[in-house]
């Protein structure tokens, strides 16, 4: 069960809800242990569970409430934290504004920040960056095609950015009103 | 910022991602290592893919792998008595 931390980290993100999450994971062991038979060797035994993982919480989990939110995402600038915070100092004197944000962004502003994401670039965001799938696999895993891969992977990416940005600016590891803000 | 400055940036992603073919990685890693201000720029998004990454990873809770084990066996041997 090698892969069970990573399942549990994306059945957490998405599901929102530690008792849900695990009984996601343990759903999706059962599954894949019944299912076992249709999966074929030389497949990718990881991008399966995953596949297994995001079905399962998309047809039992997901449908307990209304239908998710089709929301889209405005697509912002490429290196939209990066332009903001380029060539400003931290708050510790001598920091660079880039390096300050790197180190202090917390791990429960990661995890807000992901959870805030519409649905669909969540799941994008956990499978490309979180995980690490190559766009063919998440395309794959999802069911979808690859350009929505990558229009939901970059779109969620940068809209992450901003958030985090955002919870630099009030916890004021970067300056008020740096240049670009 | 110049055209090849746009260009790399345009496909700061793809290059990250390892999804280009391999003549257009090569010219932006060349571009990068002759453009000071465009390397900085992809060395943050590379650090800050790393630590997003990091820091939400969650441990499996106490107890989760246990009772997947038990759910597993129970479903080889349905008589079997839950301990």
């Amino acid at each position: 069960m090698e892969h069970m931390g990573g399942l549990y980290t994306a059945a957490l993100r998405m599901t929102r809800n530690p008792s849900d999450a695990e009984d996601l994971v343990q759903e999706t062991y059962l599954k894949a242990y019944r299912g076992f038979g249709g999966f074929q060797e030389g497949t990718n035994l990881k991008a399966w569970l995953y596949r297994i993982l995001t079905n399962t919480f998309i047809n039992s989990y997901r449908s307990k409430k209304r239908r998710p939110e089709e929301t889209e995402l405005d697509d912002l600038e490429n290196l939209y934290m990066y332009k903001r915070l380029a060539g400003s100092e931290g708050a510790t004197a001598g920091r660079s504004a880039e390096d300050e944000v790197l180190d202090h962004i917390t791990e429960a502003e990661v995890k807000e920040a992901i959870e805030a994401l519409p649905e669909q670039f969540r799941m994008a965001v956990l499978l490309g960056d979180v995980e690490g799938f190559s766009y063919k696999e998440i395309a794959e895993i999802l069911d979808i095609p690859i350009g929505t891969v990558m229009s939901r992977l970059h779109r969620g990416r940068k809209s992450l950015q901003k958030r985090l940005y955002e919870y630099g600016r009030q916890r004021g590891l970067v300056p008020e009103g740096s240049p670009h803000g | 910022m110049d055209d090849h400055c746009y260009e790399a940036v345009e496909q700061l992603y793809f290059y990250l991602d390892g999804e280009l073919t391999y003549e257009r990685r090569v010219v932006i890693a060349m571009h990068l290592a002759d453009c000071p201000p465009c390397g900085d720029a992809f060395d943050f998004e590379a650090e800050l893919r790393v630590v997003i990454a990091q820091r939400c990873r969650e441990r499996v809770p106490e107890g989760l792998r246990a009772r997947v084990y038990e759910a597993l066996r129970r479903l080889e041997d349905p008589s079997a008595k839950t301990e």
